[in-house]
């Protein structure tokens, strides 16, 4: 026993080092895997809020750039609004749900983070505005990521830059599905995989969301096709991606929230039963 | 409470608000911060308490990866600094550092800039080999580090520089 406290307390700076280091080695990992501890993210109050206070000053310096982003959305929905086909002929088919199937919640990038492998950007708006995990973040260019972490205030999301990221995506044309992937060395390409040799693929490609998970709903716009690759083992196109988005410049971005991921869920949970 | 230790909380917050509010910004070449924060660690008083300087290593570490929602990486890159700090004393200065008054926060000599610079790359060393946490991306980690060191190094002189007690 003696032993034991009198080596404890001759290598009690080693201990005390080894003990700090397992702490910041067990964080580090966690944040690695897929479920990351809470308590040491940006969306807790402090954090959030010290962003929140930088951000009402950053902003100003980009007014210029938003009203102008917001000016060509506007043009472009009253495009869309004036081209429409005459509403009353069109029968109203709420009856089966067919239509009114996303809430969009409007929310700001309070800290944008594009320089690490696993990136992640903070919102300002949380739970107390109905955010949740796993919901899916655009802006008027594109996809940014998918809400990863959320408290009252605030909210995080993990980036499409981010090597953790993997987003369901197809070819506009075509429809050949494949997965969104980052390799974490430019912010403004990412990769498509798993697009079958088959599939007719041409340079300047649109990409698109794919519709096949509850998170974002089809046909949001991705990217073009930059590069063709293809793995000659497994017979599947590597594609080069370049964004429509400048992910090192964002400012409003729109949160999805699709009223039937609760049912869609619930179903497939019965079925892995 | 005496005056050092009242300068070294000042120093953590100073160091600590600069870092998050200026220099984690800056994104050079798309990739490329300075981490001054850890300026902290390097002028902490060479006699001071050791577990002192762990414990607030730590801390300063936990407080940046709240920051950058990157998990422990930064908290485990201080804590091997602090831990490491005494060796590297006794390699820039000889061995009985502890007897003569260092003081770094002076005119840069050799032995300084030495210290200054071995403090750096491992602290930036660990940094990104746990922030990237593939073996595989070692020639991104040896780059990452190379560049983030010397931009570093400028600045930690120069914050040195500036920040220098008037000559009395």
């Amino acid at each position: 026993m003696q032993q034991i406290f009198n080596f404890i307390f001759k290598n009690s700076h080693r201990l005390l080092f080894l003990l700090l280091l397992g702490i910041s080695l067990v964080l580090t990992v966690q944040a690695h895997s897929f479920h990351r501890s809470k308590v040491i993210s940006s969306a807790n109050f402090l954090t959030g809020g010290v962003y929140e206070q930088i951000n009402s000053f950053s902003e100003y310096l980009r007014l210029k750039d938003q009203n102008e982003e917001l000016a060509i959305e506007n043009a472009r929905l009253k495009s869309l609004l004036f081209n429409a086909k005459d509403t009353t002929s069109i029968p109203k088919i709420d009856s089966i749900k067919g239509v009114d199937k996303v809430n969009i919640i409007v929310s700001k990038v309070i800290h944008n983070s594009y320089n690490s492998q696993e990136n992640y950007l903070t919102l300002n708006s949380g739970s107390a505005a109905g955010v949740q995990p796993d919901m899916g973040v655009v802006n008027s260019a594109g996809i940014v990521g998918i809400i990863d972490k959320t408290s009252k205030n605030y909210a995080t999301v993990l980036s499409i830059l981010n090597v953790k990221s993997q987003i369901n995506a197809k070819i506009k044309k075509s429809n050949h599905f494949g997965s969104l992937v980052w390799n974490g060395k430019s912010t403004g390409f990412v990769q498509l995989i798993d697009i079958p040799r088959l599939a007719s693929v041409r340079k300047g490609d649109t990409i698109v969301t794919g519709g096949q998970s509850v998170i974002f709903p089809s046909n949001i716009g991705i990217g073009t096709i930059s590069k063709i690759q293809i793995d000659n083992e497994t017979n599947y196109y590597t594609l080069t991606i370049k964004l429509f988005n400048d992910m090192t410049n964002l400012g409003h971005v729109y949160i999805i929230k699709s009223k039937d991921r609760e049912e869609v869920l619930n179903l497939e949970k019965k079925e892995n039963e | 409470m005496n005056s050092a230790v009242l300068i070294n909380i000042a120093r953590f917050i100073l160091l600590l608000a600069a870092q998050i509010l200026i220099f984690n910004n800056i994104n050079f070449l798309g990739y490329i911060n300075p981490y001054p924060y850890m300026l902290f660690i390097i002028l902490y008083p060479v006699n001071g308490n050791k577990y002192g300087l762990l414990l607030a290593s730590f801390f300063l570490g936990i407080i940046m990866d709240m920051f950058c929602n990157s998990g422990g990486v930064h908290a485990a890159a201080c804590v091997v600094l602090a831990f490491c700090r005494p060796y590297i004393f006794k390699f820039s200065f000889g061995l009985s550092y502890e007897y003569q008054t260092v003081r770094l926060n002076d005119v840069l000599t050799p032995e300084r800039f030495s210290f200054i610079l071995i403090a750096v790359v491992i602290h930036h060393f660990v940094l990104f080999l746990l922030e990237i946490f593939k073996l595989n991306f070692l020639p991104e980690i040896l780059l990452k580090t190379v560049l983030s060191t010397i931009f570093t190094i400028i600045l930690c002189i120069t914050i040195i520089y500036i920040i220098k007690p008037g000559k009395r």
